[in-house]
């Protein structure tokens, strides 16, 4: 037996005893989860620290901080989550007990990605963990000793046969995705995704795919430019541009392309000095594969800002490309990278149409003091999420569901999403064996009459207030009682 | 005839004019459906009985009532599931408007079975109507008759630039699968299910699956016999047992089993008379292949046959048939049985048979039948299932307020009244930000610094309702 096969049999082992579906077990290893983080930080830091160069502070707010927020609001809310919800019932249920009761799946297999390797991969833990699941955690092997961390740390705190962490490269995965899993949680890029999703039809397992695209954003010459590009440059460059909701392209009127890019110019120095490659608060690309990646789209395309680079360092200045057409290298992939394109359009029209004719994108940002023009975008493009006047932010609202749709992906999560994304919602209806009278009415022999019946009181449904379903309980009695005197004998 | 990528172009532009996108649209063509469904209840009941020889009753409960009353339903609630869901917000973004936006994904393909050949098409057909797509609805080719139908009568009543149907045997689902959808809806088996799904990975297509499986009936403790037994008896045999949510096979103690045969003879006797072969009420098999199928189950099986037995192969007959003393690993507990054959297999605790319900995959419905709410609590905890309904069988699924699908090897995703809504619809979530307190922002950009954090983290806490 693998490793990998071994780890799956053991969780699978681990969640037939039961005891994962316990509230008090699940909120107890979320607990764990949080101390982990506490106590844990410096560890956790240093390692992303080395695969990233991202700075104390980033690593708090970007990785750990949601996950803080994520915890706790699962253990608050965990029993409101878990509790049967009640549905509206029909006339012939109307004293029966109608519920959707959530229950685990049962192994749930999580892929991470490397570009928030804490935040991407243990946000789908907490909501596995909360809906009363086992899950094997793969956390992505391109950063390397966040992985070995996280091969250390997790098991040292919420149970190890339960939640294993199986890290791993290419051929590693694939052994995983060999073995039966009742859910796979996947983030990153829609490549892998298909394979994915091939791999998951062997064993009808379904899936989330939280992938990535171009995510465009639309910047209206009325608006205000100065705070609109300020915004941008963060959304864009933190992370060095690694981020799957980073504004990808800029799109705009060239009457402001001047200004635009003086203005992120500005924000650029404000946010990173005169030279960002020793700025603390700037981080690197993650490895050489994808600085030379990144670096070869900018062949074809006119550098206003930066553009300058050091591959020893895995370094790439913030960087603004002007004047780009959409046939230009660097339109023709997700970037994920500190290259900033400025496509110019004539108007929001132009802009639509551009849109459109991609893929649907993970985000769409719009800037715009105009409403008009954000229902516009509203009603005439789609992505996973759609934000006016900011970027990113939308993320961390844990009452919006954060997924794509499309090529950007599939399914979603945060907060209560999460639980119901990692959970069945099970159909429950508790009748009694009595009031046997009733039923003839749907039993043969069949007869006009009871076809008459039959259709006024199985099919029509309501959703009464409790006094309204008290008087229509005791009419229904009453007409029952002459129905089954006079008709169905 | 159109070409199958013409129909797909055709649907891909009117859905990219945004014609489908107002509610009054949409109303419009449910309002048409729904004519369809009235003016034409005598060609529908028809079509059905040419097909599975369905009894009136069974057509108009299960097929005609049960759409009309989604269509209803969506028409009622259409405007109150279009409405933006405004969400909770957390400090930082308590000036910010947050919601989510129901939007249409696109064109979608729909494809039928022939068990439940009209009902099985437009119910998923009416939330995806009422989501705002354009629907492509492939009718399975086994049920002949009801497949020309729709044909005939949804480009009649729906308007043809946004809804088509495409007939044809398996050469042309597969052809219509290598086209790009926005979603694929589809009921049927686990083997056609694999293929679809590996379609649709070449796209990134969401699904949904509505499979089957093999459903457990449990009748254990102190029980109501007679009317579990009538209820057991209406549930398995109803469209001779051709169901996705039929009771496959029973579990129960010996004991139990001993009473039980007897209350189930009665009841078959009370439904169907003596001579079921004769009686109107009782549908046939819808194919020489299944019931070849079927009878040859019947001939392999070690079981003994208790009750019924006969079948007639001209009339694609199958008796109601219950078979006793029936192995784990009979014949007929292979696959899903999918026919009027109800194996009763026996074991001595609850315990028991929770543990072969669990050894199995998990089913699309489970059933118990006790007068021991502990039992049923029991049984409910300690399983999975995609719907599970106490003292009954099938009922659950007429209720809209269910979802309505499998887990595991029984399926994923649901449908049935707003759940339709929402399988057809991506939950956009919007964020609208002012202008103002960029400072406030300031917190959050570079250069760095420890007290920013600290400001940040309290901003964010969501628990906060100063504000």
């Amino acid at each position: 037996m693998s490793r990998e096969e071994q780890a799956v049999a053991r969780a699978r082992k681990a969640f037939d005893t039961g005891r994962s579906k316990s509230l008090e077990h699940r909120i107890r290893q979320l607990r764990n989860l949080q101390r982990l983080l506490s106590e844990r930080q410096k560890e956790i830091s240093e390692a992303i620290k080395k695969d990233l160069n991202k700075s104390e502070v980033v690593i708090q707010l970007y990785e750990t901080l949601g996950l803080e927020e994520e915890i706790n609001l699962a253990i608050r809310k965990l029993k409101e989550w878990a509790a049967p919800r009640p549905v509206e019932k029909n006339l012939l249920t109307i004293s029966d007990t109608v519920y959707i009761k959530p229950e685990p799946l049962g192994v749930v297999l999580i892929i991470g990605a490397w570009n928030y390797p804490w935040a991407v991969t243990i946000q789908p833990l907490i909501g596995a963990i909360a809906a009363g699941n086992a899950a094997v955690v793969k956390p992505s092997e391109v950063c390397v000793h966040t992985a070995k961390v996280m091969e250390e740390l997790l098991p040292a705190y919420i149970d190890k046969e339960l939640y294993p962490v199986v890290s791993g490269g290419v051929s590693e995965t694939q052994e995983l995705l060999r073995q039966r899993f009742d859910h796979i949680f996947y983030t990153g890029n829609s490549v892998v995704g298909k394979v994915i999703m091939e791999a998951a039809a062997k064993h009808l397992t379904p899936v989330t795919l939280e992938l990535g695209g171009k995510s465009p954003c639309y910047i209206d010459k009325n608006c205000d430019i100065s705070i609109a590009c300020r915004r941008v440059a963060w959304g864009k460059y933190t992370n060095c541009g690694q981020t799957c909701i980073a504004p990808d392209y800029i799109l705009c009127e060239p009457s402001i392309q001047d200004q635009v890019i003086e203005e992120i110019t500005k924000s650029i120095k404000e946010f990173y000095t005169e030279n960002p490659q020793t700025c603390p608060d700037y981080g690197r690309i993650i490895n050489q594969r994808h600085f030379k990646r990144i670096m070869a789209m900018l062949d074809d395309s006119l550098v206003a800002v930066g553009g300058d680079s050091d591959e020893s360092d895995c370094y790439i200045a913030p960087t603004v490309l002007r004047d780009v057409k959409p046939e230009a290298k660097v339109m023709q992939e997700e970037i994920f990278g500190p290259l900033l394109p400025i496509l110019p359009v004539s108007g929001l029209d132009e802009a639509i149409k551009l849109i459109n004719k991609g893929e649907k994108p993970l985000a769409l940002y719009v800037f715009t003091p105009d409403d008009k023009m954000i229902k516009r975008i509203e009603d005439e493009t789609s992505s996973g999420g759609l934000m006016a006047n900011d970027c990113l932010v939308h993320y961390s609202v844990s009452s919006l569901p954060f997924g794509g749709v499309g090529n950007s992906g599939m399914g979603c999560y945060h907060g209560k999403f999460s639980f119901d994304q990692l959970s069945h919602l099970r159909g429950c209806l508790i009748k009694k064996l009595n009031k046997e009278g009733m039923n003839n009415m749907r039993y043969p022999p069949h007869t006009s009459k009871k076809l008459g019946w039959a259709r006024f009181f199985i099919l029509k449904s309501i959703d009464l207030g409790w006094i309204g379903r008290m008087a229509l309980l005791a009419i229904l009695v009453g007409v029952a009682a002459v129905v089954l005197q006079n008709y169905l004998k | 005839m159109e070409a199958q990528s013409q129909v797909v172009d055709r649907l891909r532009s009117s859905f990219r004019s945004g014609v489908t996108l107002p509610e009054q649209f949409r109303q419009t063509q449910l309002s048409r459906l729904l004519s369809m469904l009235k003016e034409n209840e005598e060609k529908i009941l028809a079509a059905l009985h040419d097909d599975l020889a369905k009894p009136k009753f069974e057509a108009v409960l299960s097929e005609v009532e049960l759409v009309l009353g989604e269509v209803h339903y969506a028409i009622s609630n259409l405007r109150s599931w279009m409405q933006l869901e405004y969400c909770a917000k957390n400090m930082a973004t308590k000036l910010d408007d947050c919601f989510v936006r129901r939007e249409p994904l696109g064109v979608v393909l729909i494809i039928g079975t022939w068990n439940y050949p009209l009902q099985l098409v437009l119910s998923p057909m009416i939330g995806a109507i009422a989501a705002g797509n354009c629907v492509i609805v492939k009718p399975s080719e086994v049920s002949p008759a009801t497949d020309r139908l729709i044909a005939e009568l949804i480009p009649k009543y729906l308007s043809q630039d946004c809804y088509a149907v495409v007939s044809g045997g398996a050469e042309e689902t597969k052809a219509l699968l290598q086209h790009r959808f926005d979603h694929i809806f589809y009921t049927g088996s686990q083997a056609v299910a694999r293929c679809i799904l590996q379609a649709a990975s070449v796209h990134l297509t969401p699904v949904t699956l509505e499979l089957g499986g093999k459903c457990p009936s449990v009748v254990y403790g102190r029980v109501n016999i007679v009317a579990a037994a009538r209820r057991l008896i209406w549930a398995k045999f109803f469209n001779a047992g051709q169901s996705c949510v039929a009771p496959d096979y029973v579990l129960c103690s010996k004991a139990t089993c001993d009473t039980l045969v007897p209350a189930l003879r009665a009841a078959l006797q009370d439904f169907y008379g003596t001579e079921p072969q004769t009686c109107p009420d009782l549908s046939r098999i819808v194919s020489q292949k299944h019931w070849t199928r079927l009878v040859e189950l019947l001939e392999k099986s070690k079981a003994k046959v208790v009750v019924g037995g006969e079948t007639d192969e001209e009339d694609k007959y199958i008796a109601p048939t219950v078979v006793v003393d029936v192995a784990e690993d009979d014949v007929l507990m292979q696959e899903e049985i999918f026919g009027p054959i109800l194996p009763i297999i026996t074991v001595e605790s609850l315990e028991k048979v929770i543990d072969f319900i669990n050894s199995r995959e998990k089913p699309l419905a489970l059933y118990v039948f006790s007068d021991e709410s502990s039992v049923i609590n029991t049984v409910l905890e300690k399983t999975s299932s995609g719907g599970f309904c106490s003292n009954d069988g099938i009922i659950h699924m007429t209720l809209p307020g269910l979802p309505f699908g499998g887990v595991g090897a029984s399926g994923w995703g649901s449908y049935h009244g707003r759940w339709g809504f929402e399988t057809f619809s991506h939950r956009r979530a919007c964020m609208m930000r002012g202008w103002a307190l960029e400072r406030l922002n300031g917190l959050r950009y570079p250069p760095y610094r420890d007290d920013k954090l600290s400001w940040l983290r309290w901003t964010t806490r969501t628990n906060c309702s100063i504000m």
